[in-house]
């Protein structure tokens, strides 16, 4: 379980995120939403323990991530935002640095990592310098290290950016396949992820909760039944304000 | 920052070790470390001309060597991670800062010190030609090795605290500088003239030449290596500080 209470960021004068509160039960998968700037990837930055809150408090599985960070992460793979890797090393040495500070160890080390390869369909580039990879493949090493440990909670800014539309549906069924027990919040752009893959959307903008509900029921807010729609008519306000 | 695990500085220092290795780098780096000592050796220090079996001519020149190669293999420790992201990655890792910072500094000695270990052919010439006293040829090799260590500690710093590489290099010399030319006579006797002795002291006592220098001659002082020790964990704390203060940005 994620929990977060009262969570604020600021930096300098502006305030990123605003005393944001909300818990994520375990099978849920969270779709994070709102407009550039809204906040999504500073919050998931203090989930993963890279920013320390202004204030407030998060848990993660009974861990609070301000206490005891190391304990928290290990129960997170967080999948920053661009899919950050280490370029001059190859796919397969960084996930084995990864596997390394996961502390995993013997058979099963070797099981992870073969399933993982297999899951992201990685067998052909697993021995090239991670910086000779296409888009596609860079962030799909990128999931691959994030799920390396089979973590309970599951964190990925924008997963789906910059994959083609195979690849896409491909990540989708890899999440809908993980999620039985385990949380996932994803942030996104793209709408029409929200209402294929998670069970629960949030939507900020300006640190600040707008709304927080099944896809489904977003859905029906709009005579068009369209997710552009309602993020438009949920979010204009806030623009203009 | 608390907690340290030598298991999780082991995991960071063999990755950044191989990082080195992965590029051409670490080549280019020893290859021109190598050429440039041998060069400053036997044409500057007059190995030969000398006519003495030591290796003073080889030792004397290190400050200067490690003052622009030290800051070049520093640089990339922090400036690239920020600059490529990868420093949220590696900081939401089961891992503490501390950890990071040494994992990465050890690494970037080791390396230093392979390159140094690969000047031994002088140490067979030297000894092939005559009978020097090997007790300070070691007592200098670890001095120099400790003089790396801080330049190390200093450019890791600098590196922590930008995201570009040209101006952590740069920015590093400018202060490894500072650090050489407290201890050169040119310096103290500005001082001399008009600031106390007390003073002079303190400045030439905050300098490599001085600690380098006794400990090149084979006087191994354990204030020498407190000096060395100090200044590396002073410069590694800031580095972690800085870290945690510019992460966001």
């Amino acid at each position: 379980m994620i929990e977060i209470s009262n969570l604020v960021k600021t930096f300098g004068r502006l305030t990123a995120v605003d005393n944001l509160s909300f818990k994520v039960e375990s099978g849920e998968v969270l779709g994070f939403l709102g407009p550039n700037g809204a906040g999504k990837s500073t919050t998931m930055k203090m989930v993963t323990g890279f920013l320390a809150p202004s204030s407030g408090t998060i848990n993660v599985c009974g861990h609070p991530v301000e206490g005891d960070a190391r304990a928290a992460k290990q129960h997170i793979g967080y999948l920053p935002e661009g899919a950050p890797s280490y370029a001059e090393m190859t796919a397969q040495q960084f996930l084995s640095f990864i596997a390394d500070v996961r502390q995993l160890t013997g058979s099963h080390r070797k099981d992870r990592i073969d399933t993982v390869i297999q899951q992201l369909h990685l067998e052909q580039i697993i021995n090239r310098p991670i910086e000779t990879l296409s888009k596609g493949f860079k962030r799909r090493v990128g999931l691959a290290q994030a799920i390396l440990h089979d973590p309970q909670v599951l964190i990925l800014d924008e997963p789906t950016d910059g994959l083609d539309p195979n690849q896409k549906y491909e990540v989708r069924e890899l999440i809908k396949g993980m999620a039985k027990d385990k949380i996932v919040v994803i942030s996104t752009h793209i709408l029409e992820e929200v209402d294929v893959i998670c069970s629960r959307a949030i939507i900020i903008a300006n640190g600040r909760i707008l709304v927080d509900d099944t896809p489904q029921a977003l859905l029906a807010q709009s005579p068009s039944g369209r997710m552009d729609d309602v993020f438009r008519q949920v979010t204009a306000a806030e623009n203009v304000s | 920052m608390s907690n340290l695990t030598i298991k999780n500085v082991g995991v960071i220092f063999k990755r950044e070790l191989q990082s080195y290795f992965a590029t051409p780098v670490a080549y280019v780096f020893i290859v021109i470390f190598l050429v440039l000592s041998g060069a400053m050796t036997f044409n500057l220090g007059s190995f030969y001309e000398r006519g003495q079996a030591d290796l003073a001519p080889f030792f004397n020149f290190h400050p200067w060597l490690y003052l622009f190669l030290v800051p070049a293999i520093s640089m990339r420790l922090w400036a690239e991670e920020r600059k490529s992201g990868s420093i949220e990655l590696l900081l939401t890792l089961p891992i503490t800062m501390l950890e990071a910072v040494i994992g990465k500094f050890l690494a970037a000695w080791l390396f230093t010190a392979s390159a140094l270990a690969l000047t031994f052919p002088l140490w067979i010439t030297v000894n092939y030609l005559g009978d020097p006293d090997n007790g300070v040829i070691l007592a200098a090799y670890i001095g120099s090795l400790l003089m790396a260590g801080g330049f190390l500690a200093i450019g890791a710093c600098v590196s922590a605290s930008t995201k570009n590489q040209v101006i952590a290099f740069i920015i590093s010399v400018v202060i490894c500088f500072a650090f050489l030319l407290s201890g050169f006579p040119i310096v103290l006797d500005f001082f001399r003239g008009w600031a106390p002795q007390p003073v002079v002291d303190a400045i030439a006592s905050l300098s490599f030449l001085t600690h380098y220098a006794s400990i090149s001659k084979g006087v191994i002082d354990i204030r020498d290596i407190i000096y060395f020790a100090t200044l590396i964990g002073a410069w590694l704390y800031a580095n972690a500080v800085i870290i945690e203060m510019k992460k966001a940005s």
